[in-house]
């Protein structure tokens, strides 16, 4: 099968005041229809700058980078922005505050000339779970977790193939965080979604991904499965530094 | 466990407001010896204003009640604000959770540090800078004498909550408060910093609340835990034992978290009941 997304030798490299910095070198993976891929790292090891690259949002240099078998170029048209859909960190930063749930959720159906728009947004906020009152309220007016619900129905409001979750649950306290993982559990089933999810935490990504990169220092350190990942069964020394540093302290150095 | 340092009965903060009074925390006991007690709950439990009560940090127009608060034999609730200020800093205090707003940001950190020196310990500048390096380097900071010459901007996330708990330390104090101190760092720092904590708990015998909401750490870490839930204490159990908690509560909030080490097609949910908050 064709991979979803195919990335081959992808490197960004940010440039200020005469130097520069290499946010991503030479990262190579394929994610496959209805996979969910998980990226880890920590910060600043470059893994949501490749998330911004896929979706066009920094320039990158790569031998590939295709989307459902098409390039990928800097200059996106329509079309191609319509195939992929981002969900941010933060949901208190990513939704506009003066806008309602409303006018959030009707914004991208109009810009792609869509029709039932009415219908279409009722059906989104059902979808993750909201209730139809949430539909003119602001975003001051929800809590996290609500916030997060509408920002993933604007994400899957035009049905895109693929979704790019950028650490979509660390601003959640634990129980809202399941809420949240098993909404899109749910929501990848039901429109056989491919996805892309970045995290810092090792316990979520094992929870929700198939395979698994590890990134340090904007390189892709391996890719393991979720079973190596829970059973310890990696090659680096660094994966294997994390997987110990997120079971919890110890007292001996790593 | 040694004689407590703290004790705390019947703690009550609230904050009047336009739509009646909000109740952040509600007949909190407990007691504190030279160990590491754990707080954990979620957003709006009460655990930060817990730790806000003990320092006399509660902004107004809160209210803070309590049948009992001593500290040390001291009792907290008779204090005038100028035995606040004596007590904060010298013999107890507090470490926030993000380094970055916490920090003075036109002052080197250096400078932030040794000024606890000279106030609290009355030393010489001379003396307040040696202490400064010295801590600095007790922290595992490996270049001190660059690093206390630097602004807080000029750090990395790990090595401000190091500054930040050097300068917590500089005038021992038997009582550290830490506020999700961990919460923003990265799981390696994470580990670091909690071996600092850890070894400033053991060899100078200081009482340590550790304030989080990450279970994994707090059941790793701490000796007790206590679990807040709407500004009350659930339960109390031992740190080892939390996978075995009693409370709904505590074991719903286990049962949500995903584990490396139990896959879960699906993560349970909390599913509230009111009687908790009776």
């Amino acid at each position: 099968m064709a991979p979803m997304i195919a990335v081959e030798d992808l490197s960004v490299t940010f440039r200020s005041a005469g130097r520069e910095f290499r946010a991503v070198q030479n990262v190579s993976f394929d994610v496959a229809p209805g996979e969910t891929f998980g990226i880890v790292g920590e910060s600043g090891s470059g893994k949501s700058t490749i998330l911004r690259a896929i979706a066009g949002l920094v320039p990158s240099a790569s031998k590939r980078l295709e989307v459902n078998g098409r390039p990928a170029a800097l200059r996106r048209s329509r079309d191609d922005r319509r195939m992929l859909q981002f969900v941010f960190q933060d949901p208190y930063a990513s939704l506009h505050p003066r806008q309602t749930v409303d006018d959030i959720l009707r914004e991208p159906l109009e810009i792609h000339h869509e029709d039932n728009i009415d219908k279409r947004v009722t059906a989104a906020i059902a979808d993750v779970g909201l209730s139809p009152t949430h539909r003119f309220r602001y975003p001051h007016q929800l809590s996290g977790g609500q916030r997060q619900r509408v920002a993933i129905a604007r994400a899957l409001i035009l049905s895109p193939p693929i979704l790019l979750l950028d650490e979509p649950t660390s601003a959640l306290d634990v129980s809202v965080q399941a809420e949240i993982l098993n909404l899109l559990g749910k929501l990848r089933q039901t429109y056989s979604l491919t996805s892309i999810l970045v995290s810092h935490d090792l316990a979520v990504v094992a929870h929700l991904c198939n395979r698994i990169a590890i990134m340090q220092f904007g390189r892709l350190v391996e890719t393991i499965t979720a079973d190596d990942l829970r059973s310890g069964d990696v090659t680096a020394d660094y994966t294997r530094q994390l997987i110990a540093a997120s079971r919890g302290f110890t007292r001996a150095s790593a | 466990m040694s004689a407590s340092l703290l004790t705390i009965e019947d703690l009550n903060v609230s904050f009047p407001g336009r739509s009646g009074i909000t109740h952040a925390v509600r007949n909190a006991s407990f007691t504190l010896g030279r160990e590491r007690l754990g707080i954990v709950g979620e957003s709006g439990s009460g655990k930060s204003t817990t730790g806000r009560a003990l320092l006399g940090l509660v902004p107004r127009p809160g209210i803070v009640t309590a049948q009992t608060m001593t500290y040390a034999g001291r009792n907290l609730l008779a204090c005038s604000e100028r035995e606040w200020q004596e007590l904060r800093g010298r013999r107890m205090s507090m470490v926030m959770q993000d380094p970055k707003y916490s920090l003075n940001p036109v002052q080197t950190v250096g400078h932030q540090i040794s000024e606890t020196c000279y106030l609290h310990l009355r030393t010489s500048r001379e003396d307040a800078r040696r202490r400064t390096i010295a801590m600095l380097e007790a922290v595992q900071i490996r270049d001190p004498e660059l690093v206390s010459q630097l602004y807080p901007h000029q750090l990395s996330g790990g090595m401000g909550q190091r500054v930040m708990i050097a300068m917590m330390l500089i005038a021992e104090p038997d009582l550290l408060i830490a506020d999700e101190p961990t919460s923003a760092l990265d799981v390696t720092v994470q580990n670091e910093v909690l071996r600092i904590l850890d070894a400033l708990v053991r060899e100078r015998g200081m009482g340590l609340i550790f304030i989080s909401h990450n279970l994994t750490v707090v059941s790793s870490f701490c000796d007790r835990v206590l679990i807040m839930y709407g500004g009350r204490i659930v339960e109390e159990c031992a740190a080892r034992d939390l996978n075995n908690a009693r409370h709904p509560y505590t074991r719903a909030l286990v049962a949500a978290t995903p584990s490396l080490d139990v896959p879960r097609a699906e993560l349970a949910t909390v599913v509230r009941d009111p009687a908790w908050l009776q």
